[in-house]
């Protein structure tokens, strides 16, 4: 298993402690034991490696027939109630109520979350308006399209200000614009700084894109969790470039610059390792000074994709 | 999170007390009713009943409107046990009627497109869920069925004076258990098809059919093999006899199913009901 959960120092949101699900004589999740400390933490692994039998086990809806988990340092499996006041759900299948309008819908989930009656009535216009279903809000929940469904949920998620939320397959069925509102709704929900995030998906790009912690699953065990903003910073090391015109004083130039750390992938094409103290911008000025002109320029940006398909190999 | 301002904001204000949430249930549920003019108008209807009893009563006791009448309504329709069980008779089948309606969408709606994890993923859970339905016909049927009926008994009782409630206490006694016996009957029956049929018209003549079908299988065990077992299965003959038992209008041999049959009768069905909702409602089913 790969550990890089990188700062030990943050408390930790959801700890597992040996945490086994078994359904009849097929065990699902085999004694998961890690601690998630993550502002947004993603939860990644194939179909079937047990992603939302966790979120599930979590929430309470299944007994762990063994070991424990704790979330907010309460324990689930005694003190369920307490836990679920302070967490939203947006579940990964079509989930809600038909018959009601999305404001009456929105509202009665948020009072049994345990708003006052008023106060749900508020939050639900708010939350509606704020995944930007505002006009759309007196329309029976049945008559919504899939994007709108998903959006909804958000809501109902939100309205009673939880401070985790768990959303299975946020994106599922989106068409591209849809899907660049809902991961900026999420990536405002996480900066908003006072919710925490638990978001399964297996696009790794919507992860990529929102979370700072990863957690992968595979055939019910943890195969890695990482810090993926410690990640990125290293990453911000790993440079690829493209130019044109590229000449030997170039070469000796950057081999100057970064210290012998790079490899030139193609005839114009270099992979190169930033020094500490060492900025792009010294890469721009030689290229300039030697009358080069860079085409393209990378951070590295395949590290998301590299660490699951290296816990996938395990 | 104002409308105007569009940004996340979590909630810092009180909270509800955590006992009452399930009453939220019910109170959506009257919202939606009360929109329909059908609704409306059957429920208005379940209150001509009390309010003939209520007159009959005061004729009963008023000795002008006697004499202008021209009529001994007193000896007539006299104010008893029976009296008191034709009023509850009568509004248990209204009650029944209006299980009928409310009943099979109590449940089917929420499991049609997957609610069910929302309610449980909150802290609110399978009891309060299932106690929050159960107010939804518990509320409404207590609201013309034992309350109009304990109300009679109470004006019936300062009308005659002289100790009358104190002598007939197992009247109020009895309008109490018949009517809560038969409401949470009604109500566990109406879950339990509403949750495991989701079509409407399914659900409501699995419900007419479990009240009416078991009288004419009971009745042709009791002519075939001479016994009164196949009663056992009857919910509405247990309710029936219950009501006698309690009203004290038997004879004393003339019962089908002894005081203690009935109520073992409708104990079964409650408990059966219970375990088809505590197979269903779920947030998610496993597949073992």
């Amino acid at each position: 298993m790969i550990d890089q959960s990188g700062d030990q120092s943050r408390s930790a949101l959801i700890e597992l402690d040996r945490l086994r699900i078994d359904f009849g004589k097929r065990t699902i999740l085999k004694e998961l034991e890690g601690r998630l400390r993550g502002r947004c933490i993603g939860l990644l692994g194939p179909n079937g490696a047990g992603k939302t039998t966790l979120i599930h086990t979590l929430l309470g809806f299944y007994r762990p027939h063994s070991g424990t988990a704790r979330i907010f340092g309460l324990d689930i499996r005694t003190a369920a109630r307490e836990i679920r006041t302070s967490i939203g759900y947006m579940p990964e299948r079509d989930a809600y109520l038909a018959e009601m309008t999305a404001v009456h819908f929105v509202r009665l989930m948020g009072e049994l979350s345990g708003l006052p009656r008023e106060a749900a009535l508020e939050r639900a216009h708010e939350a509606l308006f704020y995944v930007g279903l505002g006009e759309a809000r007196y329309r029976k929940v049945g008559t919504y399209s899939l994007g709108m469904k998903q959006l909804v949920k958000l809501a109902q998620a939100i309205a009673h200000g939880p401070r985790l939320i768990f959303l299975d397959e946020p994106t599922n069925g989106l068409d591209p614009p849809a899907r660049k509102r809902m991961l900026e709704l999420i990536r405002e929900i996480r900066d908003s700084g006072r919710t925490q995030i638990v978001l399964s998906s297996h696009l790794l790009r919507d992860v990529e894109e929102c979370c700072d912690e990863i957690l992968i699953l595979k055939d019910g065990r943890i195969v890695a969790n990482c810090d993926l903003a410690a990640e990125r910073q290293a990453n911000r090391k790993f440079v690829e470039l493209e130019t044109r015109g590229a000449s030997a004083d170039f070469l000796t130039a950057i081999d100057d610059l970064v210290g012998g750390e790079y490899a030139q992938t193609g005839p114009q094409r270099f992979k190169l390792i930033m020094p500490e103290g060492r900025e792009v911008r010294d890469l721009y000025q030689i290229a300039a000074e030697k009358s080069v002109q860079i085409r393209r320029l990378n951070y590295k940006r395949d590290s998301l994709e590299e660490i699951f398909l290296k816990a996938m190999e395990q | 999170m104002a409308v105007y301002e569009h940004h996340y904001k979590p909630y810092t204000g009180p909270l509800s007390k955590a006992w009452s949430r399930f009453l939220v249930i019910p109170r959506y549920a009257y919202e939606d009713l009360f929109q329909l003019r059908f609704f409306i108008a059957l429920y208005a209807l379940s209150f001509v009943a009390p309010l003939i009893f209520t007159i009959l009563i005061y004729l009963h006791h008023n000795v002008t409107a006697l004499a202008v009448f021209q009529m001994d309504v007193a000896s007539l329709i006299p104010v008893n046990g029976t009296f008191f069980e034709i009023f509850i008779s009568l509004q248990l089948a209204l009650a029944f009627l209006m299980t009928v309606i409310i009943g099979p969408v109590l449940i089917s709606r929420d499991l049609a497109n997957n609610g069910l994890p929302l309610y449980l993923c909150r802290p609110f859970t399978r009891t309060e869920y299932i106690l929050g339905k159960m107010a939804v016909l518990g509320l409404l049927l207590s609201s013309f069925t034992w309350v109009p009926g304990l109300l009679l008994f109470l004006f019936q009782g300062y009308l005659a004076g002289g100790g009358w409630m104190i002598d007939n206490w197992w009247i109020g006694g009895a309008i109490l258990a018949v009517c809560w016996t038969q409401i949470i009957l009604l109500s566990m029956l109406a879950m339990a098809f509403s949750a495991w049929l989701k079509w409407r018209t399914a659900a409501s003549a699995a419900l007419f059919a479990i009240f009416i079908i078991p009288t004419p299988i009971g009745l042709a065990i009791e002519e075939i093999f001479r016994t009164r077992l196949g009663h056992l299965f009857n919910p509405g003959m247990a309710i029936a006899q219950l009501t006698r038992h309690l009203f004290r209008t038997f004879g004393s041999t003339e019962y089908i199913l002894s005081f203690g049959e009935s109520w073992l009768v409708c104990l079964g069905y409650a408990l059966v009901a219970l375990w088809m909702l505590s197979r269903k409602l779920r947030a998610y089913e496993v597949i073992s």
